[in-house]
């Protein structure tokens, strides 16, 4: 696996870095509350029954993940029976070169791409280029990303950390050199940035033949792909061109159509904090007469057997790629996506990065650390992955291996975070929310400790908070 | 090299589960679904049109015998002069309407150029949920190819209240997963910019839902 930014300093140092720059601050400051506010609306909307879907969700991916090679058979008998044609791919160089050989075959030149983590991480477009074969990311913040040059900052929002008057210079000067250029008296009013990519995008997905896209699921029982999407490009990709490749990791699979009535309902509303996203489209291999009638399922392993092996770490296989835990996380917060230097960024990137990679650079073991073990992250989750506890699991990992970074200097980046009053507070004050979900006992060697005692409590308020309500109360 | 590497992949598999116990069932026993049905959110037609509009869909609720004047007057709003029709829409729905009609099957599809041009497309559903506020289409002979309802600016969907039910479960159920289906929830939209909603990118701007109610 090869998706570390290049370049990029390990967390501390990035983090330090990334707090000072105030204007990306304030656009994530703002993103991030934004939809943290919507989705918990629509959460509260379904009461009780939110902690039993959770519930539901986790049990299901569980089952799955415990007898993955099983649905990974049965998927792949699906898929055959219903048309398409089914690769297996143990890295990124293998999936890479499958791609590459049957966008060849089809003797086009450019494909368009419906977002997808899968294909990031294992930097496709790279290898795409390499070939010869241009790839057009066509949801729009992936979009501004590619155009600027950038890098993704977030799971949902790759451009989360870009505020509209960038996005407006990305536009005017980048988009004639990949196509339509914008309007020369483009604003940056969100709606005519909108626009603007429709009408960029518009004949290009007129007349593309060859589209990759990834699958938020896959149901081994029928051989059913989702993506669940808000534009319309996914639609366009996984609609009008003749072949479709779909690059899927090996734990999207969940067993049966009707596990759909959980994570239809968990994904939106933990996702975009909706209660339905604008569009989701299902397909089963090829459907004659309708769609890509040449359908290629790519199924990528790249290191996620590795987690799987791990009996504490595997639970970060469960995620659904919401990214509920960056929106609430006093970290990500502060720092955004790319000091996190891998494609996974936040709480989930902090436990899914550095199991896929191995901890085998000082970017991949400083991860780990990058989290004040709050515990918002696991409260958010939508199928109840315990980051906290995994985290702590991988801090001992990191410690019992040799040559390893002092755990003084990994903490480093804490202390940029949270070097001022109004960060701690904040944390503190996610702390309390999240304190019911608080283990009473720790994981691992620490486990020792809390043996023979409990946790101490997380207060419901900290005196920071007793001491301004007091204050305010007067 | 594929055929090697499913081997590789499926025994790095099963040696990363070496702690789960064989006679562990590999099968779950479906009556294990401990969540709610639906969510009592109101009277179901209400909440649908509730949330249909609340994720700026227009929506008119009229009695299933007014069909063809609902029909005929949403395309005249919208100023359509020329539409998709998938090739098994009810001949009725549209027999108020004098809008020039491009007729689409799979047998004998429009290619993208003739989809393109058209100013709006009228389907009908094969689902519709309640308490999400959206409709789902399969692709059947009065919702045609997945296409139709994506290219054109105007989507104009009629739905019965039969169609419609309360939550996702009770939507999932009546769905067959082997036809390609869309769902929709309002027109399409992006929140890429500052999480703001904007609503019409690459989908149809206007989704117009007339909902067929008998008690209208």
């Amino acid at each position: 696996m090869s998706a570390t930014f290049l370049g990029m300093p390990p967390f501390p140092e990035a983090a330090k870095r990334a707090v000072e720059d105030s204007r990306t601050r304030h656009n994530l400051h703002k993103a991030t509350h934004t939809i943290r506010a919507k989705r918990t609306r629509v959460v509260d909307e379904l009461g009780d029954d939110w902690q039993r879907l959770r519930a539901e969700g986790e049990r299901i991916k569980t089952h799955t993940l415990r007898h993955l090679d099983h649905y990974l058979e049965r998927l792949e008998e699906s898929v055959q029976r219903a048309g398409g044609t089914v690769h297996w791919a143990s890295d990124a160089a293998e999936a890479n070169a499958i791609i590459t050989r049957l966008i060849r075959r089809t003797g086009e030149t450019e494909v368009v791409k419906v977002k997808s983590m899968a294909t990031q991480e294992i930097e496709l477009n790279n290898a795409l280029e390499a070939a010869g074969i241009t790839a057009y990311e066509t949801d729009l913040a992936e979009l501004i990303v590619q155009l600027g040059e950038d890098l993704p900052s977030h799971i949902l929002v790759p451009a989360i950390h870009l505020g509209r008057a960038q996005i407006r210079e990305i536009f005017l000067q980048r988009m004639g050199e990949w196509g339509r250029p914008a309007p020369p008296d483009l604003t940056d009013d969100p709606h005519a940035l909108a626009e603007a990519s429709r009408v960029h995008l518009r004949e290009l997905f007129l007349r593309s033949k060859v589209a990759v896209s990834g699958a938020n699921f896959a149901v081994a029982d029928s051989g059913t792909l989702l993506v669940l999407e808000s534009e319309g490009n996914g639609r366009m990709c996984l609609t009008l061109p003749e072949t479709l490749i779909s690059v899927v990791g090996i734990e999207k699979i969940v067993p049966t159509w009707s596990d759909l009535e959980v994570f239809m309902q968990l994904l939106p509303r933990s996702s975009t904090g909706e209660r339905m996203n604008p569009y989701t489209s299902t397909w089963t291999g090829v459907t004659p007469g309708d769609g890509p009638q040449d359908f290629h399922l790519v199924l990528l392993d790249n290191g996620r057997t590795d987690v799987l092996a791990d009996t504490v770490g595997r639970q970060a296989l469960r995620c659904i790629r919401c990214s509920a835990c960056l929106n609430i996380c006093p970290v990500y917060e502060r720092v955004g996506g790319h000091a996190y230097g891998s494609v996974y960024p936040g709480p989930i990137g902090a436990i899914l990065t550095p199991q896929l990679q191995g901890m085998a650079s000082k970017v991949d073991e400083a991860l780990p650390y990058a989290s004040s073990l709050c515990g918002a992250c696991y409260e958010v989750c939508p199928v109840a992955i315990d980051i906290p506890e995994v985290l702590v699991h991988l801090r001992e990992k990191v410690a019992e291996s040799k040559g390893h970074v002092s755990e003084k200097a990994l903490m480093a980046g804490a202390e940029a975070v949270f070097g001022s009053a109004t960060a701690l507070d904040a944390v503190q004050r996610a702390a309390g929310l999240a304190r019911g979900v608080v283990p009473r006992h720790l994981p691992g060697p620490a486990g020792k400790w809390t043996d023979t005692r409990d946790l101490p409590d997380v207060p419901a308020r900290s005196f920071r908070q007793w001491w301004n309500e007091r204050e305010d109360g007067r | 090299m594929t055929n090697g590497s499913r081997e590789r992949v499926l025994a790095r598999v099963r040696a990363a589960l070496a702690d789960v116990p064989a006679d562990e069932p590999v099968e779950r026993r479906p009556s294990e679904r401990p969540y709610a049905e639906s969510h009592d959110a109101g009277p179901t037609l209400d909440v649908l049109v509730e949330r249909l509009v609340d994720y700026n869909a227009l929506v008119r609720r009229v009695a299933p015998d007014r069909v063809a004047d609902e029909v005929a007057a949403a395309l005249e709003r919208c100023g359509a002069r020329r539409i998709l029709v998938p090739a098994g829409l009810p001949e009725e729905w549209l027999s108020r309407t004098s809008v020039e009609r491009v007729v689409d099957s799979p047998e004998d599809p429009r290619d993208v150029a003739e989809l393109d041009s058209a100013d709006g497309v009228v389907t009908a559903c094969t689902v519709a949920v309640a308490e999400t506020g959206t409709i789902v289409l399969d692709g059947g002979p009065d919702q045609g190819r997945r296409a139709l309802s994506l290219v054109p600016d105007h989507h104009l969907c009629v739905v019965r209240a039969d169609q419609v039910v309360d939550s996702v479960p009770q939507a999932v159920r009546r769905l067959d997963p082997l036809r390609p289906l869309t769902w929709v929830s309002g027109p399409s939209a992006t929140v890429d910019i500052e999480m703001i909603r904007v609503a019409g990118v690459h989908g149809p701007r206007t989704l117009e839902v007339v909902l067929l109610d008998p008690d209208a």
